[in-house]
């Protein structure tokens, strides 16, 4: 994302709906305050598809791993996939937060808090997938037993790879939050149900420490900085790691040394795919058309696209250099993925994960919210039977039989995976429990990075103040919609504003930092409560 | 796989080359093979790779006392002890299978699996049809190959995999979680799971513990154990006491010899450089202690 590309598209974050910060926090907070009416039996649905999941895993506890199709002719398939998969789409936070804060792409700031909020939650999703991968899941602790570590076993930094990783994902979820909850907190003041009081203690309780004065911002600041930087490396060597469990073998397929490249390429294009779908599933059931533009969804469209066309190019280059190889096995192998008995998900792969939505992007017409999310969508599926692709061949293939006879190219007896009722639904048990845990996340933090799209406004002024003043012949005005412009705000509410500090309407109005916005905040919350009051009379949702 | 002996390709009738070498154009000659020292010249092994990698990338980083400390915690496994100054008292236990006369009856495999309670589909000790590139078929028996640089061991995250004094890879079940990166990283298949319930089994001569793992455990990997239990008290392994044909030796590197089911003794260093005995996917570093005595003009796949 260049600068110019950032900054012309500020104009999108600009918009006709959006005409005060009462609006945003509003917004922000109404899946916090209200109960829509689809809320319980998605919920309750969802929830149904989980406990489908873990029925079929006590199943397969009672009964083994062969409950789920896997045999000595297959002893890697779908939970694998599964782990790689599902740890694969928590990149997309990582992504869209860390790199698009790192090159200071505003227009990121709507979509921020849904993708942090997207990579806590399938993060953990994917690190349960172990549980069910193990032969002997009732000793799942003895991997993270220290007595027992083997320090050369890729698995076990898998382990700390990933457990850095989520610890990494979680702070950087809980950071851009922290001075959105005193602001929520207030909003809550006059909700007087149950969980609106759970929900403003659970506020004080992890933002009680937060004035907004200068300080604490600049620190605030530099941590979440550090922590995008940080949270990047962590995340290519999750996947790097992970691609080594794999290729710490002989087999053809696995002992590549593309993996590393190769899957964290892969969990970059999924995770986009997740956050594309997730934010425009928020934005239509959230009501945040105001905020998530189209050209949100173009922008992330294109990311996705650079990643799926670099992974379009390392699934070529592997197939090419290996197949032209033409020893026993690799030829074997990418015969079988290519034309021989995988050659279904492989090509479904590249044409539904691939090539689809390569041209839905490429194509004008297309190049729209139904297109980009359409395409993310099949990015999804297509990039989990990819991993099938990836994971089952190798896993199938004959070691000790392998010359070429008259069998053909296969040689040997080849291993057959087939899928049971069990793998099928504990993988979507994982899946529905995505949406699940993200309405239930959003049940209690703000939707919208509430702080973080004001400070940017903020920040933009104070930029191009300074700029102006240290560089004379820098000129805002030839870039349209540029820094001097604000995000979302108009200006008749945000011109007098400098950093807001205390929110709180119980903090003190701040002294040397400018004029106080807190009486103003005092003034739009309290005077008119019943706007966030799910009874209110101005709103009918109950 | 390996990048040595570029020569010796040839084409089969699709049009598909493989790598297909002449016995001695690649492997290990087999006089070098008797005696306590097995391998020759030096390898780096798996192992040691990772240590030395582990080591340079961190002094790399200025970070020299933690790389020493990793590649010491990395080297200070019971894999790395075998090859380096194992006394000679020890008994080095090896296998020699003889391929001219195996006539694929799997009597091995029954009495295997009869012995250590295993599915069907456990075949510790299998027998797999082999093709030559001239189209004749021969059988070839595959027990684990009891490596001396065993890819299965430091893989293993709970360090389940070990590796005896005397040669011997051994799964401790009481420890596998059922990761199955081991059954990944054999090149040789050697390694079976337990996807189910194992087989019931009466009381045993021994406690379950690796070197007798009978029962099996559920969710747990399980291989040829070479029969370690039966061992010490000079019996033979049930698939090398059971074979008909002779096919099967047990052998003994450090006393330098080996003895089949039908009564045959050999002096093991000398019955494998007069047969040109081969080892199997040499090229992999695994330096297997099972020699194979190829007789058919087969082109076992010892690159
Ligand atoms: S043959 Fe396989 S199971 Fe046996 S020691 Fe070698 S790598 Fe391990
Ligand atoms: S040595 Fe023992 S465990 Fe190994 S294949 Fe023979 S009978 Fe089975």
């Amino acid at each position: 994302m260049t600068d110019a590309e950032s900054s012309t598209g500020d104009e999108g974050v600009l918009s006709a709906e959006v005409d005060s910060r009462r609006q945003l926090w509003t917004t922000a907070m109404k899946p916090v305050v209200e109960t829509p009416r689809w809320w319980w039996p998605a919920v309750l649905g969802l929830g149904a598809v989980v406990v489908l999941g873990l029925v079929a895993w006590a199943v397969q506890l009672a009964d083994g791993l062969g409950a789920a199709g896997y045999n000595d002719g297959a002893f890697w398939s779908v939970y694998e996939a599964d782990l790689v998969t599902f740890i694969g789409v928590s990149y997309g936070g990582a992504v869209v937060s860390a790199i698009l804060r790192l090159t200071k792409a505003r227009w990121r700031a709507p979509l921020t808090r849904i993708a942090e909020a997207t990579a806590l939650v399938t993060l953990p999703i994917g690190m349960l997938f172990i549980i069910p991968h193990l032969g002997s899941p009732t000793r799942v602790w003895e991997l993270v037993w220290p007595p027992y570590w083997n320090l050369s076993s890729p698995i076990l930094w898998d382990f700390f790879a990933v457990s850095t990783y989520l610890l990494a994902t979680v702070v950087f979820f809980y950071l851009p939050l922290v001075p959105d909850l005193p602001v929520g907190a207030a909003l809550l003041e006059h909700q007087h149900d149950r969980r609106a009081a759970f929900t403003r203690g659970l506020y004080r309780l992890l933002g009680s420490r937060w004035s907004g004065k200068a300080p604490q911002r600049r620190l605030l600041e530099g941590a979440i900085g550090l922590l995008a930087i940080m949270v990047i490396p962590l995340a290519v060597s999750v996947h790097s790691v992970l691609s080594f469990a794999f290729a710490s073998s002989s087999r053809a397929g696995y002992s590549e040394t593309i993996f590393p490249v190769y899957f964290v390429v892969a969990a970059l294009y999924s995770g986009v795919a997740l956050v594309i779908v997730t934010a425009a599933a928020a934005r239509r059931l959230f009501g945040l058309k105001a905020y998530i533009h189209t050209k949100h969804f173009v922008r992330l469209g294109f990311i996705l696209v650079a990643f799926g066309a670099a992974y379009l190019y390392l699934t070529f280059t592997e197939y090419l250099v290996d197949g032209y190889s033409n020893t026993s096995d690799l030829a074997a192998w990418v015969h079988q993925v290519l034309v021989g008995r995988y050659w279904i998900p492989f090509w479904f792969y590249f044409v539904a994960g691939g090539v689809l939505p390569l041209a839905l992007m490429a194509w004008r017409r297309t190049r729209s919210v139904t297109g980009v999310v359409a395409g993310s969508s099949l990015v999804l599926v297509a990039m989990w039977v990819k991993r099938l692709v990836i994971v089952v061949p190798p896993a199938t293939e004959p070691l000790v039989q392998r010359t070429l006879g008259p069998a053909g190219l296969s040689g040997g007896a080849w291993g057959t995976y087939h899928f049971t009722w069990v793998p099928i639904a504990i993988t979507l048990a994982a899946t529905a429990a995505i949406p699940l845990l993200l309405l239930v996340v959003f049940r209690f933090v703000p939707i919208l990075p509430i702080d973080e799209m004001e400070q940017l406004v903020l920040e933009a002024e104070d930029v191009t103040t300074a700029a102006r003043r240290a560089v004379p012949g820098l000129e805002p005005s030839n870039r349209p919609g540029a820094a001097g412009e604000p995000l979302f705000l108009p200006s008749t509410s945000t011109a007098t504003a400098s950093p807001p500090s205390g929110f709180l309407p119980a903090a003190p109005p701040p002294g040397a930092e400018g004029p106080p916005i807190g009486p103003l905040f005092n003034q739009m919350t309290v005077a008119d409560p019943s706007d966030l009051d799910p009874n209110g009379p101005s709103r009918g949702t109950r | 796989m390996s990048g040595d002996a570029g020569s010796c390709d040839s084409k089969d009738a699709a049009g598909i080359s493989e790598r297909r070498c002449g016995v001695g154009e690649t492997v290990e000659q087999s006089g070098t093979v008797g005696g306590q020292s097995v391998s020759v010249g030096a390898r780096i092994g798996r192992r040691g790779f990772l240590g030395r990698a582990v080591a340079g990338g961190a002094s790399l980083l200025a970070l020299g006392a933690l790389g020493d400390r990793l590649a010491a915690t990395v080297g200070a496994n019971p894999a790395a002890a075998a090859t380096d100054g194992t006394p000679s008292t020890v008994h080095q236990w090896a296998m020699v299978i003889d391929l001219r006369n195996c006539n694929g009856c799997k009597l091995c495999t029954q009495a295997c699996q009869k012995a250590h309670f295993l599915h069907a589909d456990q075949t510790w000790i299998d027998v797999f049809q082999m093709e030559t590139s001239a189209g004749d078929t021969y059988f070839m028996p595959r027990p684990c190959m009891m490596c001396e640089d065993p890819p299965c061991v430091p893989v293993c995250p709970v360090s389940a995999n070990i590796r005896t004094a005397e040669g011997l890879t051994l799964v401790d079940q009481s420890r596998c979680v059922g990761t199955r990166i081991c059954m990944n990283s054999c090149p040789y298949q050697a390694r079976y799971f337990n996807w189910s319930d194992p087989e019931p089994a009466p009381r045993q001569p021994f406690p379950q513990e690796p070197s007798w793992p009978v029962p099996q455990v559920k969710g747990t990997v399980g291989k040829c154990i070479s029969c370690a239990a039966m061992l010490p008290s000079g019996q033979l392994p049930e698939c090398v006491a059971n074979c008909p044909m002779g096919v099967l030796y047990l052998g003994d590197l450090a006393f330098d010899v080996a003895v089949n089911g039908i009564g045959n003794v050999v002096k093991l260093s000398s019955f494998l450089a007069e047969n040109d005995a081969v080892k199997f996917k040499e090229s992999y570093g695994t330096n297997p202690r099972v020699f194979y005595i190829p007789g058919h003009g087969q082109d076992i796949d010892s690159d």
